[in-house]
């Protein structure tokens, strides 16, 4: 319809992101038919992991693409327009630790430092520097919940929507951080030579 | 076979990429003499006290290193300081305007795993002694000049004024820490922050609408034509401008009210080259009308440096039909 490349998450945001292109009008049936293929090129959808939509659209290999305020965080460096905040997808960062006395709190006072589990590791690592604390981040890419269950860290930072996760493995929250949405960006040369394509489409999203 | 490394974000240039790249770069050369612009050269290396008192914040020197003396010497990370230098010194007493080019390599620190490069090779202008908008038109003109005998097709001049937005945060009255966490969502290309932050200032509906809404046109001349009050009166500087452009390059440009660019030392109109073929500019300028008075020779100047393989990639990918 508008002639641009869009980057589509897969996972969580998935769903939601695709409503929001039916309702300005792009055709999604083929791309909720298909599991497995990524490139949609009739309908100009490339879908991915949401942590690799901003390489995407800093690169141009997309238009413009739609993940989390969250990745957006972490790969603070990537130079792309943010153009509008999507509303849904919203999830709380969170600092948690094993329920009971605070591991965190005694690491800190008995060995200056915490360790700290997380996916999110400049996010992390920001808070507790804006915050005045020394931690240690370790980044890990599975489960972040199994981390201070086993003892490798004292706490973890990690992204929640309900809590459930964290507390069916015993893990309560003790900071929240930050609160993250889905976002639209778009590569900044795209955003000149396009103008009016990303503007009409700013216009029917934010109507829809 | 023993490999030996280079440093990350170096590159040794072979002969078949080096034919092409010399073709580049001879007729931008070529270009610039015929427009009466004389090629200088600078030493790589500068004083660190050069380049500071030049205001490269947003690219500043990253590889320091110290001489016999102990002195601070830095690689230098853009070519305008430089040359800004060499006029004062060079030309202290010399009849403006003055038209200097160069072909040489700038240094930048980069980010890890991005394959960034630490060394790129710049072709540009300076001309300095031409003030607003007949020497930032002429500008404008040799660079159209250049990318047109390289053989670029599509390309496309974003054109903006790093004064403008400065203009209408003067006329909200918004200042101090608050004007710069407003600049930092705009430099960041952030308009969901832009919004929030312009929100929480507590302006009146309408100034708050044209603090959040001017920076985020682009377009024609009708982006202009669209302007009223303080946003008008702020954009006189680009209408003064466009008014003396032949149509070949006015047809180029995309006026762009949100531009901004990383160095400090713009003070007007700033520009941005692009092209279909490449999701990263192939360079920019902009005028720089206080730079030449912190070496002790104030006089207006502009210019522009176009980066040597970006333009090679740009070509190459519309040679291949690749687009945006």
């Amino acid at each position: 319809m508008s002639g641009l490349t869009i980057a589509v998450p897969r996972g969580a945001l998935f769903k939601e992101t695709l409503d929001v292109l039916d309702g300005i009008g792009v055709d999604t049936s083929e791309v909720r038919a298909n599991d497995r293929k990524l490139l949609f090129r009739d309908v100009g959808i490339v879908t991915m992991r949401p942590s690799d939509v901003p390489t995407y659209v800093e690169a141009g290999a997309a238009d413009i693409g739609i993940t989390g305020k969250d990745v957006l965080m972490e790969q603070s460096e990537r130079e792309v327009y943010e153009l509008l905040d999507l509303g849904y997808g919203a999830c709380t960062m969170v600092l948690a630790s094993v329920a009971g006395d605070d591991p965190m709190e005694e690491a800190r006072r008995r060995l200056g430092i915490m360790r700290i589990a997380t996916k999110y590791p400049k996010i992390a690592a920001r808070h507790f520097a804006a915050t005045g604390r020394q931690a240690e981040m370790v980044e890990v890419k599975g489960s972040v919940e199994l981390a201070p269950l086993t003892g490798l860290v004292d706490g973890i930072v990690d992204l929640t929507a309900t809590g459930t996760t964290l507390r069916e493995n015993g893990l309560v929250v003790r900071e929240e951080i930050v609160t993250v949405t889905a976002r639209l960006i778009a590569n900044p040369v795209v955003h000149k030579l396009k103008a009016a394509a990303i503007d009409e489409l700013l216009e029917r999203v934010r109507a829809a | 076979m023993t490999i030996h490394p280079i440093p990350s974000g170096t590159r040794d240039v072979l002969p078949d990429e080096m034919r092409e790249l010399r073709a580049i770069t001879s007729t931008a050369l070529e270009v610039f003499q015929r427009a009466g612009y004389g090629e200088v050269q600078t030493p790589a290396l500068e004083y660190e006290d050069t380049l500071a008192r030049g205001d490269v914040r947003g690219a500043p020197p990253a590889y320091r290193l110290f001489d016999e003396q102990g002195r601070v010497l830095v690689l230098r990370s853009d070519m305008t300081v430089p040359i800004a230098r060499l006029v004062a010194t060079r030309f202290a007493d010399a009849d403006t305007p003055l038209k200097l080019c160069y072909l040489a390599h700038a240094y930048r620190g980069v980010r890890p795993q991005r394959g960034q490069p630490r060394e790129f090779l710049q072709a540009g202008i300076e001309l300095i002694g031409a003030p607003a908008p007949q020497g930032t038109a002429e500008a404008l003109t040799v660079l159209c000049d250049v990318l047109d005998a390289v053989g670029l097709a599509d390309y496309r001049i974003g054109f903006g004024d790093v004064a403008l937005y400065q203009a209408l945060l003067d006329g909200a009255g918004v200042d101090g820490a608050a004007r710069e966490r407003v600049l930092h969502e705009l430099v960041t290309r952030d308009f969901v922050g832009l919004e929030r932050e312009v929100a929480v200032l507590g302006l009146d509906a309408s100034a708050a609408e044209l603090l959040v809404r001017v920076p985020q046109l682009r377009g024609g001349p009708e982006v202009l034509a669209g302007l009223d009050g303080a946003a008008a009166e702020a954009a006189e500087g680009l209408h003064g401008v466009h008014a003396l452009l032949e149509p070949r390059v006015a047809e180029r440009l995309i006026f762009d009210l949100g531009l901004v660019r990383e160095l400090g030392y713009y003070t007007g109109a700033i520009f941005q080259v692009y092209d279909p073929a490449l999701g990263v500019p192939l360079g920019g300028g902009g005028r720089y009308d206080e730079l030449l008075g912190r070496f002790g020779r104030p006089l207006p100047a502009v210019g522009f440096a176009l980066n040597a393989e970006r333009l090679h990639i740009a070509l190459a990918g519309e040679e291949r039909g690749e687009r945006l």
